[in-house]
């Protein structure tokens, strides 16, 4: 593999064919102009990197549980403060925090929110697949409305999931951060731009990059760029950022296509096209819409 | 910064502890308020504020948090401390072995406090007890000079043999009592604790280390054998340091204080503040003739076995008395001492006592009555609560 690509995430990690991840990892981490280290919420991107004794890191990191890796991070960050000062190892260190959106949205949600308030000097990623992923997918507080998994499963009297997702983004703006964005693996050169953003300003910055997941959305290996871009073309993820609490869409189009070009790619929504449940699609849809329009309604605030 | 402090000095445990910490002044402290453990932050937060240590304070949202940045901090490499009580300590016990696990070298002071529910804010030993297979090195402390004192200890001891350590003492009833101690000179203390050089930490840019990776069927268990096989040698070093403070103090260190065991027919062993009044009842009944003592444990995680089966020898009754309780079998330092007496094939009169859970007061008399009852023959294998009402 190319070198410059994996001087931070080698190869012969034990992630799925067509995950998201180590392509998010690998064009966030590039953008870096100084060394990385790196904290990690337990979940698919820990597991599959770090089987003992191998290591996909070649950059200092860290696991330590599942809730709380902007804690972790907070630690290393003040250590590396007055360690630096001290003369005692180098003063240009950048870090970062990877967890899933349950690691995020969910459990982790405290510990992201302290270390935000603290205004810790760390770009935290969410790499958003909407569920438990790596422990066989259970809903998270990030997965969609009408979505089915293990714990929100269909049956005869159940569409699924039945509440919307967090918006975290908002969370996230009101601890008052400079930069937050929101991106897709689809869009790797607007992922970079943010990235750079991201490690240049002084402070936390929060990225919530989506991330398909193969085997609990159900699609082929070879999809996951495509179902991306879907996403976004179909306003499902917008493209958007929060730079110092204004609102700016990066991404936007005049005919937005229909959310179903995007469901019907994906196992996990598979039921909603039957009959019985055509009206939890139209409230999915409605759901797109009015969330792109406050978004849009967002922007123009001044 | 070199302040010169008088030899004696007037303070409660809270602040005793809070001013070896600032002598030591480490690298980061993480901290979050809990009774009865606020006054050590409180203390320590003034001498941040007034420009006294240099030490990085993160005030973190939760003992979770406090315990996570901690793990992150020692890893990063450096000297890292916190403190808590009681639901704090329960809330990092994730965390705690985690820590352990890691090898990283944590100090934290315990002002031990009783666990909710029913909530109670005072001192016993639920918190700590509760800690005990965390892979911690704990050690107990009796009174305010003694959490000063262990506070040093722990910290040298902790980065000696890569293992995290809690220096404890009795919420209230120590950290809030002002007593007179003797300290170090900050150049003494700075000396014997020495300069922090981890082998392996993040911020070693050139070298990267990935920790806490997934250890499965085929890893996992040699990773926790290796650390039981290392409390041998955490006993021993325990016993050098203590040794080498004890010389530079003047004050007796030791596994645990013996008072009055040598011929003593009935002894009473316990941990913390409860030793002092202890020592005042075998005073005074050893003006009667009765032949009584003490044994006071200041290490108790690893716990020496060996060394206090040869000092309760010549004992024939021991009663054992604990501030915690575990509902459904015997408290803890009476299980270890029944498995160690049981190794030996030997037999005692032993008697489990629990007392002063949520702070109840203890008096003189009652510890009287425990060495009369033993001394008597009132031993029962059921275990006897103190001033418990029916």
């Amino acid at each position: 593999m190319n070198k410059e690509l994996t001087k931070n995430f080698a190869s012969g990690h034990s992630a799925c064919a067509g995950c998201a991840f180590p392509t998010i990892v690998r064009t966030i981490l590039g953008e870096s102009p100084d060394p990385v280290v790196i904290s990690n919420a337990t979940g698919c991107l820990e597991v599959t990197s770090t089987l003992y004794p191998f290591t996909a890191w070649k950059t200092p990191y860290i696991h330590s549980a599942f809730e709380n890796a902007s804690a972790t991070i907070s630690g290393v960050e003040r250590a590396h403060k007055i360690l630096s000062k001290k003369g005692k190892v180098p003063k240009k260190v950048k870090f970062v925090v990877f967890g899933g959106d349950g690691g995020t949205y969910d459990i982790g949600l405290q510990s992201l929110s302290g270390a935000l308030e603290r205004g810790h000097d760390f770009v935290y990623v969410v790499y958003d697949n909407g569920g438990y992923m790596n422990t066989g997918n259970q809903r998270s507080s990030a997965t969609p409305y009408g979505a089915a998994t293990e714990t929100t499963p269909v049956g005869k009297e159940s569409f699924g999931k039945v509440e919307m997702r967090k918006n975290l983004m908002e969370i996230v703006a009101a601890h008052h951060i400079k930069y937050a964005a929101q991106a897709n693996v689809a869009y790797l050169g607007d992922l970079k731009k943010k990235a750079k953003k991201a490690f240049e300003i002084e402070g936390p910055a929060f990225l919530s990059v989506f991330s398909p997941c193969t085997n609990n959305w159900k699609f082929p290996t070879s999809q996951y760029v495509a179902i991306s871009k879907l996403a976004t073309e179909t306003n499902f993820w917008p493209l958007f950022e929060i730079e110092n609490g204004k609102y700016k869409v990066n991404w936007a189009t005049e005919t937005p296509k229909d959310l179903e070009e995007f469901l019907k790619t994906q196992g996990r929504f598979k039921h909603l096209f039957s009959e019985k449940n055509a009206p939890v699609l139209a409230e999915m849809k409605k759901i797109v819409k009015d969330e792109w329009q406050r978004l849009v309604n967002k922007t123009e605030e001044v | 910064m070199t302040t010169n402090y008088k030899k004696r000095i007037a303070l409660n445990g809270g602040a005793a502890a809070a001013e070896a910490l600032k002598q030591i002044e480490p690298d980061v402290m993480a901290v979050y308020p809990i009774t009865p453990q606020t006054t050590i932050i409180e203390t320590f937060a003034k001498f941040k504020a007034d420009g006294e240590v240099a030490t990085e304070v993160i005030e973190v949202e939760s003992e979770h948090s406090a315990m996570s940045a901690c793990v992150g901090s020692s890893a990063a490499g450096a000297r890292t401390v916190t403190a808590t009580s009681s639901q704090g300590l329960a809330l990092m016990n994730e965390i705690l072995y985690i820590a352990s696990g890691m090898r990283l070298p944590i100090l934290m002071v315990v002002s031990a406090r009783a666990l909710s529910a029913p909530l109670n804010i005072h001192g016993d030993h639920s918190d700590v007890m509760g800690a005990r297979d965390t892979g911690w090195i704990q050690i107990f402390s009796e009174n305010a000079q003694e959490i000063y004192d262990n506070t040093i200890i722990g910290m040298k001891l902790a980065e000696k043999v890569k293992l995290p350590v809690m220096a404890i003492m009795d919420g209230f009833n120590t950290s809030h009592c002002v007593e007179n101690l003797e300290m170090l000179t900050t150049e003494q203390v700075k000396e014997f604790v020495g300069e922090f050089a981890p082998e392996k930490y993040l911020l070693d840019i050139a070298n990267p280390v990935s920790f806490g990776p997934v250890a499965l069927q085929n890893s996992y268990f040699e990773f926790k054998v290796q650390q039981e096989q290392v409390m041998d040698k955490v006993a021993r070093e325990y016993l050098k340091i203590a040794k080498e403070f004890e010389k530079l103090t003047g004050r007796k260190k030791d596994f645990f204080e013996t008072y009055q065991t040598e011929d003593a027919q009935e002894i009473i062993v316990l941990a913390g503040s409860t030793a002092g009044t202890t020592k005042d009842v075998i005073d005074r009944m050893r003006k009667h003739g009765k032949k009584v003592g003490l044994i006071k444990m200041s290490l108790f995680r690893p716990f020496p076995r060996k060394e206090l089966l040869v000092a309760l020898k010549n004992a024939k009754s021991v009663a054992v008395m604990e501030r915690a309780i575990s509902p459904g079998t015997y408290p803890p330092i009476y299980q270890d001492i029944m498995t160690g007496l049981f190794q030996a094939g030997e037999t005692k009169n032993m008697q489990s006592i629990i007392y002063s859970l949520g702070g109840r007061d203890i008096f003189a008399k009652d510890i009287e009555k425990i060495f009369d009852d033993l001394q008597t023959g009132k031993i029962t294998k059921e275990i006897k609560y103190i001033g418990v009402s029916n």
